[in-house]
């Protein structure tokens, strides 16, 4: 019989499977879980995007639409990007519409990576960079964030793991699991090192819209650097359409034009469906965002101020639905807290070793749930810790 | 919207505790607005929204509109307060509606009950010209909840 195990390319069999994954795995078939581990809304899209959704079906719009995505989407990418970050795209030239933020973090890193060229990613982050980067023969540098220092990523650190083969260096913020954000002036303290290399900056800016008390910045932003950062957001967790499959990257002329060869080819285009659901979103959905936010941002105050209260601290988040918690005080391992936690007391968290080594002695929480949720799980906690 | 009237009107059962933490406020803060509220009227009353008919409770509601003759200097005011103390009157309002005044509900046990209600109680209310009465056959939604079981959440065991 044909094995076809032996037909696998060394890259797919080299490609580790996700450690969220491998969490979510002793998850399955458990009953009664209070979990806080998704990383995606718990409200349904806004019905007036959902609307717009089904009437573009019902009139017949089942076709492809042009590769970069519908003139009027883009057109509309545009205008939110100048009326919420200050940012000024070319609808033609500079803005493509993929399948999720994810397809455009895979066509940047494919469009701009050569065999051997490194990306600079900082850790504890989300999962997705390395692997991409391995698919396409280039070298992921991790560069360790501290909790000294926010989990920010600083100019020194940045500094230290850039070599003559840098090519892309990501900046995820505001970060999965932290919470972290960037302000202006640290931003334009990475900038400083930034300048000096030929580097590109690739801003995975999806969770942009959900910062609290201090509004987003985008490196794109800061003089100078438009012209050599791919800036990617989406649809997911602003207006809460994860399974719509919707994002889009901002980017100088030729790189759009690099990664748009490669979509073109790949995918064709993003869906349809999603396409005029999320030009409805940009053109009437900045009120929602604001509920969502404010939402999150209540759940987020709780959050933080109980866990605290049953001696779990964490780095107050400012951006992001996630809390970065410390377990290290107890003398577990993160993987240990949090399959004792889920073993013991029914509450699943997602050790912070799955984003990173450097994760190790954190678990993150997500606050995507109602508060009710969020109360059994802390009540939960606070019983197990108390046995520790 | 003010914070606590907005948290309040969504779920009315959140503890000064919780609301504290959720608005960065001290619960001392919390209880003093949330009476200030009630003394002025604003904060009216706090109820469960209840699906009776998933219960073996009878429960019918009814929407009556009045045709009725305003006072002279007084308006629709005496009107109203002659019809809204009678504790079968969930609510009263008076509408721009060019077809009748004011719009009643009543809630009871049976159509029987309320239509007696509407025949002996407010037809003979002075000034009250002609009812309509319209009973609810079946509630898809009550003040922004729809009427179905809790929904599963279906992001569970995706990344």
């Amino acid at each position: 019989m044909f094995d076809c195990k032996n037909a696998l390319s060394q890259k797919a069999r080299d490609l580790k499977p996700s450690g969220i994954r491998k969490f979510f795995d002793l998850l399955s078939g458990r009953e009664g879980v209070i979990s806080l581990t998704v990383g995606q809304p718990d409200f349904a899209t806004p019905w007036h995007i959902r609307d717009a959704g089904i009437d573009s079906i019902a009139d017949g719009h089942t076709f492809y639409t042009s590769n970069r995505g519908t003139p009027e989407l883009r057109q509309e990418i545009a205008s939110y990007m100048s009326r919420r970050f200050d940012l000024s795209y070319n609808a033609e030239t500079d803005i493509l519409v993929t399948v999720g933020a994810s397809e455009a973090i895979d066509l940047a890193i494919r469009a701009l990576c050569d065999v051997d060229d490194e990306v600079i990613i900082p850790v504890p982050s989300f999962v997705c960079y390395s692997p991409l980067v391995e698919m396409a023969g280039a070298k992921a540098v991790f560069v360790e964030t501290m909790p000294e220092d926010g989990f920010k990523l600083t100019p020194e650190r940045l500094s230290a793991a850039i070599t003559d083969r840098t090519k892309l260096i990501v900046l995820p913020y505001p970060s999965n699991p932290t919470g972290a954000i960037l302000e202006k002036e640290e931003l334009i303290a990475l900038c400083e090192v930034i300048k000096k290399t030929n580097a590109i900056v690739l801003s995975d800016e999806i969770y942009a819209e959900l910062t609290y008390s201090k509004k987003h910045t985008s490196i794109a932003t800061i003089p100078e650097m438009k012209e050599r950062t791919i800036v990617i957001n989406g649809f997911s967790k602003a207006y809460a359409m994860t399974g719509w499959r919707l994002g889009f990257s901002c980017a100088p002329r030729d790189i759009t034009e690099a990664m748009f060869k490669i979509h073109q080819y790949a995918i064709m285009c993003a869906p349809t469906v999603s396409q005029y659901a999320a030009t409805e979103a940009l053109k009437n959905g900045d009120d929602d965002i604001e509920m969502m936010k404010a939402e999150y941002d209540r759940r987020r105050k709780y959050l933080t101020k109980a866990l605290s209260d049953i001696g779990l601290p964490c780095q107050s988040p400012e951006g992001a639905f996630y809390v970065f918690m410390k377990l290290s005080d107890y003398g577990l391992s993160s993987e240990v807290f949090c399959e004792r936690l889920l073993e013991e007391h029914n509450v699943a968290i997602v050790p912070g070793t799955a984003f990173g080594d450097c994760g190790e002695g954190y678990a993150r929480l997500s606050y995507a749930y109602s508060l009710e949720h969020l109360k059994e799980a802390v009540k939960r906690m606070d019983r197990f810790v108390k046995t520790l | 919207m003010e914070p606590i009237l907005e948290l309040l009107s969504k779920n009315s059962l959140y503890s000064t505790k919780d609301m504290a933490a959720m608005l960065d406020m001290t619960e001392d803060e919390i209880e003093e607005k949330i009476a200030s509220y009630k003394e002025e009227g604003i904060l009216l009353g706090s109820q469960a929204i209840i699906d009776y008919d998933k219960t073996e409770v009878n429960h019918i509601t009814a929407f009556i509109e009045l045709k009725v003759n305003p006072q002279p200097n007084r308006g629709f005011d005496k009107i109203a307060e002659n019809i809204y103390r009678y504790p079968e009157v969930m609510s009263l309002y008076l509408m721009s509606s060019s077809g009748y005044d004011l719009l009643v509900t009543v809630e009871g046990s049976t159509m029987k009950e309320i239509a007696y209600f509407v025949a002996r109680k407010l037809a003979p209310i002075e000034g009250v010209i002609s009812t309509s009465t319209h009973f609810v056959l079946k509630k898809y939604k009550s003040k922004g909840i729809i009427h179905r079981s809790a929904q599963v959440d279906e992001r569970e065991n995706c990344n």
